[in-house]
């Protein structure tokens, strides 16, 4: 493969988009492919907005892309795919989690959280809904909608010259892997 | 074995694999992680120091006994640092040095972009500028030989977006180096008058030595391909010059950036038609290249304003823009940063927000988001340390000019001890009346929860003597000194108003562990945190009147006809808008 790939997942602080891009990474740099991930997250520990971007091919350059150019967004969170899709190539996908986190001005009664999001979505681009929510619960830990999420990833981009099972065991904590394997099942599944 | 490494992890590894015995910083973003890594090298001394200043004066001490030494901080650090530095480039080393300053253009988190390359020049130190992890890595062990070679500081200037990118790093083994002897030495390492005068001689003559040895080094690289287009650049930008033009223009890639090869720079402007100055910020090569009589266009299409990225210079160089899917942007709701649930800023600020005819002068660190929606509750933010300072500034205008309104200065307890405590002695010792609060979360917070002087342990994860603010306090002189649990607001709020009747300096110190601090056993105890129990709204006594949502807590929120709603999985129970609630709606679950 020669051309360049974009991935861009976003979301919000605490919903583990760092450690699945880790996994993400992993897997790739072990496939043979030169990757670049870079992290922006603002300042706040918890609650802010949070992007990572994964470049892979054969040889990368920048560590960062700009607008129209992800070949596919990962969003975590329903808005926060609203504030990136301006990134997504018009004819990439969108793998887009049915959740929302309200933000503060939400919360306070200042502003209202978006209504009609996924439908709006859908109208412009190849959108693919995930329920990584219930589909966590599910599975007895409503913290690996994470992988749940890069599960999907990996389906929806088939990527398929990359050994995700040893990319989990050698990034997660141990007693959290055969969950995490799970996770990353189910949201293959749900593609 | 080649590994994914932040630009900051590569720094890491590049000190250890380079025989670093030293090092020392002060947290800050994008920089902290860079010694959070050392720290994990057991060959290496390493420490958070108060402040930069000081972290750098250590390296320096290091140094000049003839070890390998580093310091780390972020752009604004240096700002701090900056009375050694520009003594140190004077003495030289021993033992080699580098001060690695982390800039960061499209300020993430920081409160300007200063570009640190005019540091290298004006206080006329080598300066490298690694473009990814593995330069990152080699520019370090590069630097320490060239610190050794010619007997200067270095100056490794990141970005933002090298620390903070993974790429990949080839791994090597350390290399052992001995201590260098150290001699006593008046002549070079006493920075009097008649030493600095001859001192600054030998400085310029290492520095025409230095720039022959930037002509030659191959780390300023040419790349010749289509010499149609000639690009000079540095750092990440040249990722991103290389990502949008790739082989259809030629290259100068400048890792080493002071002194500047101007022999290379010369040839090379020669071989290609026209020629693009590509840098991140300000104009700094371009200026350099300009004064050598060479014409080159940069900024006049470059922005000099936040960071710079592919599409910034594809649409300014070459006129192209992506198509982009649009969306009607006014739905997007903002998403700011916040204080956490729990966060035990919030009763402190709450209170103050209450309180009419007070000015707060703000810092920097979590605090900083007392000034945010619906707070809202601070007037100024200069840097760290400015609170308690420009407070007593605030005070002596109003005093001076017949005004009255009492002034709060709040700062942090790492802040404190980075930089307010020399505002206190101000303050002390000019009869000043501003009020010092120190937000004592037992942590350095901001920055993701370094040890500080007050916490009791160091980086290394040694137990060490906990500083104590209030001894600190008193020694300076103040005599009005409260500690207060912040999260209990009447306790704060006969606090505040004792302050705003006095007219003496008063320091209130608000001591509660950070809520998302990993609180040692003992912390735990002395708190009662496994105790906690976090809040409900019992729906039929809500009032709906909404005074809770003013403590601006993420875990509450609202909904017409039902009221107060709280997040049972964000709620730890602090019991602030418990407190805030005048109908006894908010209750504690389970009693």
């Amino acid at each position: 493969m020669s051309e360049t790939k974009n991935i861009l997942l976003v979301g919000v602080g605490g919903q583990g988009i760092i450690l699945a891009s880790k996994v993400l990474s992993k897997g790739l740099v072990d496939a043979g492919f030169d990757v670049k991930m870079s992290e922006v997250h603002g300042m706040a520990q918890r609650g802010g907005s949070v992007t990572t971007q994964v470049r892979y091919g054969e040889k990368v350059y920048s560590p960062i892309i700009g607008k129209g150019q992800a070949d596919i967004l990962v969003a975590f969170e329903k808005m926060e795919a609203m504030r990136w899709i301006e990134y997504l190539k018009p004819n990439g996908k969108l793998v887009i989690n049915n959740y929302s986190i309200p933000s503060v001005p939400v919360l306070t009664g200042q502003v209202k959280y978006p209504e009609n999001i996924i439908e709006e979505l859908k109208e412009k681009v190849d959108t693919t809904v995930i329920d990584a929510a219930n589909a966590a619960r599910e599975l007895g830990n409503i913290r690996t909608q994470n992988i749940i999420m890069l599960g999907a990833l990996v389906k929806a981009l088939n990527i398929t010259e990359v050994n995700w099972e040893e990319a989990i065991r050698e990034t997660v904590k141990e007693k959290y892997i055969d969950i995490n394997l799970k996770a990353f099942n189910r949201g293959m599944e749900l593609v | 074995m080649k590994r994914l490494l932040t630009g900051n992890e590569a720094v890491a590894r590049g000190a250890y694999e380079a025989g670093v015995t030293v090092a020392s910083a002060y947290p800050g973003t994008p920089s902290t992680e860079i010694l959070e890594n050392i720290a994990k090298y057991k060959e290496i001394y390493s420490e958070w120091a108060p402040n930069e200043k000081v972290a750098l004066e250590v390296a320096i001490g290091a140094s000049i006994a003839g070890a390998r030494a580093i310091a780390a901080m972020k752009h604004v650090g240096v700002n701090v640092a900056a009375d050694p530095l520009f003594t140190f480039a004077y003495t030289g080393v021993n033992g080699g040095c580098i001060l690695v300053t982390a800039d960061d253009p499209g300020m993430h988190s920081s409160q300007n972009e200063q570009d640190n390359r005019y540091y290298a020049k004006s206080a006329k130190l080598v300066m490298l500028e690694p473009s990814d992890s593995q330069e990152a890595k080699d520019f370090v062990k590069l630097g320490y030989e060239i610190s050794e070679m010619f007997d200067v500081p270095i100056l490794l200037r990141l970005t933002t977006r090298i620390c903070h990118s993974k790429t990949l790093v080839e791994l090597e083994e350390r290399q052992e180096v001995e201590i260098k002897e150290y001699n006593k030495n008046i002549a070079k390492y006493v920075a009097t008058p008649a030493n600095g005068r001859i001192l600054h001689v030998k400085l310029e003559e290492k520095l025409k030595k230095l720039e022959e040895y930037s002509n030659n080094t191959p780390i300023n690289k040419v790349e010749f391909n289509d010499k149609s287009i000639g690009i000079i650049t540095s750092g990440v930008a040249y990722q991103y010059a290389k990502e949008v033009f790739g082989d259809n223009a030629s290259y100068l890639k400048l890792g080493m950036t002071f002194p500047l090869p101007k022999q290379k720079i010369r040839e090379f402007a020669e071989q290609v038609d026209k020629l693009y100055v590509i840098e991140e910020l300000e104009p700094y090569l371009e200026t350099e290249i300009k004064a050598m009589g060479i014409d080159v266009i940069g900024k006049e299409l470059i922005p000099n304003i936040g960071e710079l990225n592919p599409d910034i210079i594809r649409e300014a160089l070459l006129g192209e823009k992506k198509e982009i899917i649009e969306m009607n942007s006014e739905k997007i709701v903002s998403r700011p940063p916040t204080m956490c649930a729990g966060c035990p800023h919030r009763g402190l600020f709450y209170v103050l927000s209450k309180k009419k005819n007070v000015v707060i002068t703000g810092d920097i660190g979590c605090y900083t988001l007392g000034s945010a929606p619906p707070l809202e509750t601070m007037d100024t933010c200069i840097c760290m340390g400015a609170s308690v300072s420009a407070g007593h500034g605030f005070s002596k205008a109003f005093e001076v000019n017949g005004k009255e309104a009492k002034v709060f200065g709040v700062i942090g307890d790492s802040t404190f001890f980075h930089s307010g405590i020399t505002g206190l002695i101000d303050i002390v010792y000019n009869k000043g009346n501003a009020a010092t609060i120190i937000l004592d979360n037992r942590i350095t917070g901001m920055t993701g929860h370094q040890e500080n002087p007050g916490t009791g342990y160091t980086l290394m994860g040694e137990v060490t003597e906990q500083i104590d603010l209030v001894k600190i306090c008193e020694a300076i002189g103040v005599k009005h000194i409260e500690v207060i649990n912040p999260l209990d607001l009447e306790e704060t709020e006969k606090a505040i108003d004792k302050a705003i009747n006095t007219d003496e300096p008063v320091v209130i110190i608000t001591k509660w562990p950070c809520v998302l601090k990993k609180s040692p056993k003992e912390e735990i105890e002395e708190y009662g945190l496994d105790q906690r129990k976090i809040c409900t709204v019992e729906s039929d006594k809500c009032k709906q009147c909404k005074l809770c949502l003013k403590v601006g807590c993420p875990a509450i929120s609202f909904e017409e006809g039902i009221g107060a709603i709280i997040d049972d999985t964000m709620c730890v129970g602090c019991d602030v808008c418990l407190q805030v609630c005048p109908f006894n709606a908010i209750v504690k679950v389970g009693e």
